[in-house]
């Protein structure tokens, strides 16, 4: 099997898995939605207020959506054994992690991207930065898969692995976060945001590259 | 190995091992003690007693000589933890493994140190106890990534494979610190700029900046003595069922 067969066989595989139990996609989707209803409830309903966090927590709650869906990510893999079996194939590891990563965000980042025009409609924000919004999730969001990953993979053969999950995956979405949120404010205040969009798709590029190094490297840690 | 010389790739050949590394740091230590209390009681007169008010912060700028250095420190012992846990991955060293999950509570220590002397010299000078300004939040941000590297390491229960796992976290987090630390400066910034590493000449005077340097020195002599008395310690835990333990605690019993 030739490796770019495997790749696509295995991105192949994780959607048919996913599309079997829906509920994989709707709930972090659900959770997005929800996160973002409680902010203008807790807050106030003043709309120079919200229009003015709007980019921040549309961002932050994508960040949790992301951090809530990672579990999903290794986890019946290694309950069922099939994690071991790609290990062992002889196809290199890193280029299968890689599948299962764009799978795991075709599967729960590209969702929050087609429901965040509506609730940033519903938060006040201008709409000509709606478009800025949408490019920083489509930049950003993979990243969260990608660096989310090594956590899952440091992470999956614990049994509670939750909480020490959040600690060790949310100090290194700080970057993105604070590059897309800084883009969509600037957009909105009506600024060019071209060096935010070049960084983060540096960033998107070096984690593509880098991030399944040290995810094949503790997955084969964590099997043993 | 032909770059290095012969007698000291025997001398860290010897070091790898864990009796001979016990029996050397035993050796060491008083050495290690009576430096750092020199280092530090000469750096602290310096500071508090020779060394000049300043003419705008008068003395409460005298907490620089904890603050800077425990922050210098924070950043030294992340990368220090980094390269340990890179050698213990690749060369399956134990000693080197050891080191590395030892550097983390004393990193964390220092950082702590840093927030809190940066909070407390905030509240004179910004009128606040916290601003989130680009190195305060940074300085947070790498305590996080202290306790995530403390906190994994706690929750894996067999311990070579926790190492592994730290050393791993410990490289990704060194390749994301100075992204994180560009972000956050960019990000917003009220904390004055370096003024000691600006190499043509350095923006403090000099009788405020040998007091510091000391200081630099002495903590940095601390984290040693921290470090090798952890690592010896979590040594006699892992190789408790060792024939080499057993005649040492055997033998100075009887």
């Amino acid at each position: 099997m030739s490796l770019s067969h495997a790749f696509f066989a295995i991105i192949r595989r994780d959607l048919v898995l996913a599309l079997r139990r829906r509920s994989e996609i709707a709930n972090p989707l659900l959770f997005f939605v929800l996160v973002i209803t409680l902010f203008p409830l807790g807050i106030g309903a003043q709309p120079h207020l919200l229009q003015a966090i709007a980019p921040g927590i549309i961002w932050v709650s994508a960040l949790l959506a992301a951090m809530l869906s990672l579990d999903s990510l290794f986890r019946s893999d290694f309950d069922d054994g099939s994690l071991e079996q790609i290990l062992l194939s002889p196809q290199p590891t890193t280029v299968l992690v890689l599948g299962k990563i764009i799978a795991h965000w075709l599967v729960t980042g590209l969702p929050l991207l087609i429901v965040a025009p509506l609730l940033a409609v519903f938060l006040g924000m201008p709409s000509h930065s709606l478009g800025i919004l949408l490019l920083t999730l489509l930049l950003g969001t993979p990243v969260l898969s990608l660096i989310g990953a090594i956590g899952v993979a440091l992470t999956v053969g614990l049994r509670r692995g939750g909480m020490i999950l959040s600690l060790l995956v949310l100090p290194l979405y700080v970057p993105v976060l604070i590059f897309a949120g800084n883009a969509v404010q600037m957009a909105s205040a009506g600024l060019p945001v071209d060096a935010q969009i070049n960084i983060l798709t540096s960033i998107l590029f070096m984690s593509l590259v880098l991030v399944p190094l040290p995810v094949a490297a503790a997955l084969k840690m964590s099997i043993n | 190995m032909f770059l290095i010389p012969d007698p000291v790739g025997r001398f860290f050949h010897r070091m790898a091992s864990p009796p001979h590394f016990y029996a050397f740091t035993e050796r060491l230590m008083p050495w290690l003690v009576s430096l750092f209390v020199l280092l530090t009681v000469a750096g602290l007169y310096g500071g508090l007693y020779l060394a000049p008010a300043d003419y705008q912060q008068g003395d409460s700028y005298r907490i620089i000589y904890i603050h800077v250095p425990s922050a210098w420190m924070s950043l030294f012992i992340y990368v220090v933890m980094a390269i340990a846990g890179a050698i213990g991955l690749v060369w399956r060293i134990k000693l080197a493994e050891i080191v590395a999950i030892s550097s983390a509570p004393v990193g964390a220590s220092f950082t702590f140190i840093a927030l809190v002397t940066g909070s407390l010299w905030g509240k004179p000078m910004w009128g606040t106890w916290w601003v989130w300004d680009a190195r305060l939040t940074s300085e947070l941000i790498l305590l996080f990534l202290y306790l995530g590297v403390i906190g994994l390491y706690g929750a894996i229960d067999d311990k070579r494979t926790a190492s592994r796992a730290v050393a791993i976290l410990a490289l990704v987090g060194v390749v994301n610190i100075p992204v994180i630390h560009y972000s956050v400066e960019w990000w917003n910034t009220l904390h004055q700029g370096p003024t000691v590493t600006k190499m043509d000449k350095p923006s403090i005077h000099v009788s405020m900046l040998i007091p510091l340097l000391l200081m630099a020195l002495s903590f940095k002599f601390y984290y040693l003595i921290a470090l090798l008395q952890r690592t010896r310690t979590e040594l006699l835990l892992r190789e408790r069922n060792a024939q080499w333990v057993k005649t040492m605690i055997l033998g100075s019993k009887q």
